[in-house]
């Protein structure tokens, strides 16, 4: 899977939660799920679930404290996809 | 941990406690009832001359029987380990109301655990009133964090 693909996953997957359209149009590996998009902790879990279902891999306490971005999220999710 | 060792972790009180009884909580769901007094104190404003059970109060009260019973139930370990209750926050209702709720009336609450992740509880919940008709149904979720409320 190319970068861009894994964003466009990402896009679809953090859409329902995210509160700021103008980070959401231009997000990049820069981009930080709660400090530009404006998802709230709470929902920050549900993305997490949905990021599991999605590709199929589960996401331990440790990695998820760390998914605080889309280049630490799509690390992760790569990572995880090498282990299976 | 029993129902009544439960019933006396949860952190309300009168004039906002609306859990009278819990027949069940497990590691996927509860249930318990609450019987609305004909005096509490929402009745004389909602609405006037005409007391209905409001929306938000038939919402906590879900929340109350059927969702913080479930986090204490699931942070047990950890409430032992500290001997005090952890910070507890709604996150977010999805709720539809199918009928009312009049003063003097019991509801039953069950609750299914629809996931327990990262320290967020999220529960599929309904109301019943004393005929078995559904009153309200939807989903209830809370973030359980392990530090004392000051």
């Amino acid at each position: 899977m190319t970068n861009e693909e894994l964003i466009g996953k990402l896009k679809t997957i953090v859409k329902p939660y995210i509160k700021n359209e103008e980070a959401f149009k231009n997000m990049n590996e820069q981009t930080d799920f709660l400090n530009d998009l404006k998802i709230n902790s709470a929902n920050l879990v549900d993305v997490i679930l949905d990021v599991e279902t999605e590709f199929d891999i589960t996401i331990d306490n440790e990695s998820m404290e760390k998914m605080l971005n889309v280049k630490a999220a799509m690390d992760i999710i790569n990572t995880k996809l090498a282990e299976k | 941990m029993t129902t009544t060792e439960i019933l006396n972790l949860l952190p309300y009180s009168q004039p906002f406690l609306f859990v009278d009884e819990l027949l069940e909580v497990n590691e996927n769901g509860a249930t318990g009832s609450y019987t609305f007094k004909t005096d509490e104190f929402f009745y004389k404003g909602h609405f006037k001359e005409c007391p209905i059970t409001p929306g938000v109060i038939l919402t906590e009260a879900m929340a109350q029987i059927a969702v913080i019973t479930v986090g204490i139930f699931l942070g047990q370990e950890k409430i032992a380990k500290t001997f005090s209750m952890p910070d507890i926050a709604l996150t977010s209702t999805e709720i539809n109301f199918h009928a009312p709720v009049f003063p003097g009336e019991k509801v039953t609450v069950t609750s299914q655990k629809k996931y327990f992740r990262f320290g967020k509880l999220s529960c599929d919940v309904k109301m019943m009133n004393s005929t078995g008709k559904i009153v309200c149904s939807g989903n209830i979720s809370g973030i359980l964090k392990s530090k004392k409320c000051e």
